[in-house]
């Protein structure tokens, strides 16, 4: 069921990954550039992500508005999006505009006007977007707690502060864009209906004259306190846990992701079950392995009425506490057959997989295939996942509430 | 790709879209069973009902129910709305007959009291959930405003106090009169055996009792109008208003999706240009959405809360324009490649086609493949769409503002 996973690095260091899937219509693309939220100066934070939405603003010898519709006239659907380590651009297509398309975005990432005379109006997107955040409780609680879990500058907030962003000149969005924009540790996933020479060819034509730059290391700071509550006269109280776990890249990440799978996979994971079938106290509840490149953590939530706060909170740490004691075969059954089933699924888009190939690329400088994780995901036993948990026992709990009242919370589990 | 189709004695009509090399089968039945069939009383029922069904059947408990979805690695969910609720699992296609089963068991709950208590919890906390969320029941309250005493007026997850005084004898009984074989449709799209699903109907489904089934359908008479809220921990300030448009069965609905995307779409519209590029506004989006009977052209705005005045009357003026100088041949010319290549690519994935065949049949009665959905709309002239403006002038509409602002000026003048 699977497809060859094909790679090339061009001498300036631009990876180029694909996935041909001859039987889909379509062709997507994905693009890594190491310009992330992580790599924002500490006093214009926000700065990828101004910079991201200045990119967009006209490039080559198209205005943002002959961008927009020759990328429209081609049916490309576009997305961009900074991340804590990446400012990614994404678009699907019919896969014969791909050439068409990749042409208009080498023109986004090598040549954008980055215009001065937009630059007011890129700063009001993105007091937008920090207001827009203001309202979402739920993603609130979310972001506070991966400013305790992971040191500064790993938990940021990807939109910054309005102070920061009063701050940002052209001036600063031009040098990021110099410092940033490089083909040194950026990468380009391709998956559909493509063919790899033709691709090979034209992307090392568009980007031939691209300089390598050099990229300065990140200096380490503190994470936030292990508990914060964030009063507000909310309806719910949301609940955000967070614990230390395994990244993506090491041996044993496919045992916390199986627990977690246990945790929070589908309808009679224990979760779902213990808290919102057999108790009712919430309608969303989840848990999930987070990743960075050199660290990982597991993060849950739950958002419950004020007078059921601490039950759910406590239902939940009992949970997290009786996973570490163990899970059970059926469990890990259902488990394997729902993770297979998503990966076959996987093969109907190819947005999913030009996005998922570059990801991986940024982990493990490899791409794992279908057919790898289906074999690393059947190797997998209740023994092997029983003695990872054994060994990584919940540990150093973050804990954020944001609702009326603060909550007892158990920072001592395992 | 294969259409087939066939109707059981009691009436259940199955709709299939075979496609013999797709990866995945989704399955799911569509229910004509919503918001609008509900009562006062009742207002919520058709929702919490759905909740029900995954709450187990005289032959399975609520957790065998969520366990052996899981086990087949099924991926699925339901949903209401005003017009219908729909079940629906997609699998890998060796699971087609085990998946049928359990979703057609399910088409029959026990509806046991412990259960109903159980889950009325958590339909309370879903409700506590939008209420904490953008737009802050904005949406709710203004098709309330627009359908007034119109069964279109009605929530779909109705209020606390409904839900509250629900019983199980309230949910068996209203349950007795929307579930009729006859007004239900089992669709399915991908790789699918058709005729292993029409005999696992048969024999699940062959002895389910048919009765009439009704549902009023009175004109609706939508008064303009406007409502304000004050929500004072609201950061942003939300806007929804409602004009009328056309309903299910209007043949100018594809020009009216066109209209809407050349007006309002969330990327290249009229409204992105003016305002969301501009960084005025957060998000301003227009829509249009079709029910038995009649429809509705839907507008969104979210702004600070200072700059909702200035935005209304754009919006306003903008619309005016609309209505009286109609589109450009360009503008009509990009919608349509960008609907057209969006229907072409997302019916790559069979969880799509399931949804679109069996609303398509049980709202309309027919099968339209992708090609002739495409070319429905590049039929559709710039005539066609100023007939659907001056049919459905959008200057006559209901408003309604939530946020911190105590007094928004909401004359109908620009």
């Amino acid at each position: 069921m699977s497809n060859p996973i094909l790679s090339h690095q061009f001498d300036s260091g631009l990876v180029l990954i694909a996935e041909p899937m001859q039987w889909l219509e379509s062709a997507a693309f994905t693009w890594l550039l190491p310009a992330g939220a992580m790599h924002d100066p500490t006093d214009l934070l926000g700065l990828s992500n101004f910079t991201c939405e200045m990119v967009q603003r006209g490039c080559g010898t198209r205005s943002s508005r002959q961008f927009v519709e020759d990328l429209e006239r081609l049916g490309v659907t576009k997305s961009a999006s900074v991340s804590i380590s990446h400012t990614s651009y994404a678009a699907a297509m019919p896969a014969k505009q791909l050439k068409a398309a990749l042409n208009i975005y080498a023109d986004l990432i090598r040549r954008p006007h980055l215009p001065v005379d937009q630059l007011e109006e890129g700063r009001l997107v993105c007091y937008q977007e920090l207001r827009a955040l203001e309202d979402d409780l739920a993603q609130k609680v979310m972001q506070t707690v991966r400013r305790q879990q992971y040191a500064a500058p790993f938990g940021r907030n990807i939109q910054g502060q309005k102070s920061s962003i009063d701050r940002i000149t052209s001036d600063d969005i031009q040098q990021h864009y110099q410092a940033r924009y490089c083909p040194n540790q950026t990468i380009l996933g391709v998956a559909g209906k493509i063919d790899w020479e033709s691709l090979k060819e034209e992307v090392g034509n568009l980007f031939a004259d691209w300089e390598p730059a050099e990229l300065p290391s990140i200096d380490e700071g503190d994470c936030d306190a292990s508990y914060v509550h964030l009063p507000e006269q909310s309806t719910q109280t949301h609940i955000g846990l967070s614990y230390p776990s395994v990244p993506y890249a090491d041996p044993d990440y496919f045992q916390a992701r199986g627990a977690v799978g246990v945790l929070s996979d589908g309808m009679s994971s224990r979760l779902f079950t213990e808290v919102r079938e057999k108790r009712g106290l919430c309608y969303t509840v989840y848990a999930s392995c987070h990743t960075l490149r050199d660290r990982g953590s597991i993060m849950a939530y739950a958002g419950t009425t004020t007078d059921r706060a601490q039950e759910t909170l406590d239902v939940m740490s009992a949970e997290l506490v009786r996973l570490s004691q163990g899970i059970f075969p059926q469990e890990l059954q259902r488990l394997k057959a729902r993770v297979k089933s998503a990966l076959i699924m996987h093969q109907e888009s190819s947005t999913a997989r030009s996005g998922a190939i570059a990801a991986d690329w940024y982990y493990l400088n490899h791409v794992r295939s279908i057919e790898e994780i289906s074999a690393i995901i059947d190797q997998l036993t209740c023994e092997s996942i029983n003695s990872y948990l054994e060994t990584h026992p919940p540990h150093d709990l973050k804990v954020t509430t944001l609702g009326e009242h603060a909550l007892e919370v158990p920072l001592a589990i395992s | 790709m294969q259409f087939r189709n066939h109707t059981l004695p009691n009436g259940l009509q199955i709709v299939a879209e075979c496609n013999e090399s797709a990866y995945s089968t989704a399955i799911g039945y569509f229910v004509r069973a919503g918001a609008r069939d509900e009562t006062d009383e009742l207002s919520g029922v058709s929702h919490f009902l759905e909740h029900m069904a995954f709450k187990g059947t005289s032959h399975r408990s609520a957790a065998e129910v969520n366990q052996q979805l899981d086990e087949i690695g099924s991926h699925s969910n339901a949903s209401t709305s005003e017009e219908q609720t729909i079940y629906y699992a997609a699998m890998l296609p060796e699971y087609q007959e085990t998946a049928v089963e359990i979703l057609s068991d399910m088409m029959r709950p026990a509806l046991r009291q412990e259960d109903f208590v159980t889950e009325k919890q958590v339909i309370l906390e879903e409700i506590a959930k939008y209420d904490d969320q953008p737009p802050f029941g904005a949406h709710d309250k203004a098709m309330a405003q627009h359908f007034g005493d119109h069964p279109l007026g009605r929530c779909v997850l109705g209020s606390v106090e409904s839900v509250s005084a629900l019983t199980a004898e309230q949910m068996g009984s209203y349950f007795q009169q929307r579930y009729s074989p006859g007004n239900m449709v089992l669709s399915a799209a991908g790789n699918v055996d058709f005729d292993a699903l029409v005999q696992t109907a048969e024999r699940m489904c062959g002895d389910w009792p048919s009765f009439e089934v009704t549902r009023e359908t009175p004109t609706a008479k939508p008064r303009a109008g406007s409502l304000q809220i004050c929500k004072e921990t609201a950061t942003q300030q939300y806007l929804v208003q409602i004009a009328n448009g056309p309903a299910a069965q209007d043949d100018d609905r594809y020009a009216a999706r066109l209209l809407a995307t050349i007006f309002g779409d969330d990327s290249g519209s009229r409204l992105y240009w003016e305002l969301i590029e501009t960084g005025i506004a957060e998000y301003a989006g227009f829509d249009c959405y079709e029910f038995l009977g009649t429809g509705i052209f839907m507008t969104y705005l979210c702004s600070a809360p200072q700059d909702a005045d200035q935005i209304l009357k754009t919006v306003r003026k903008m619309k005016q324009k609309l209505q009286e100088d109609g589109i450009s041949d360009e503008e009509l010319a990009l919608a349509k490649s960008k609907i057209c290549a969006h229907v072409v690519l997302s019916s790559e994935r069979p969880m799509r086609r399931f949804y679109a065949v069996g609303a398509n049949w049980l709202q309309r009665g027919e099968y339209r493949s992708v090609r002739e959905v495409v070319e429905a709309y590049q039929a559709v002239t710039s005539d066609e769409i100023c007939n659907v403006l001056k049919k459905y002038p959008l200057t006559q509409e209901t408003t309604v503002a939530i946020g911190p602002l105590k007094k928004l000026d909401m004359a109908d003048k620009p």
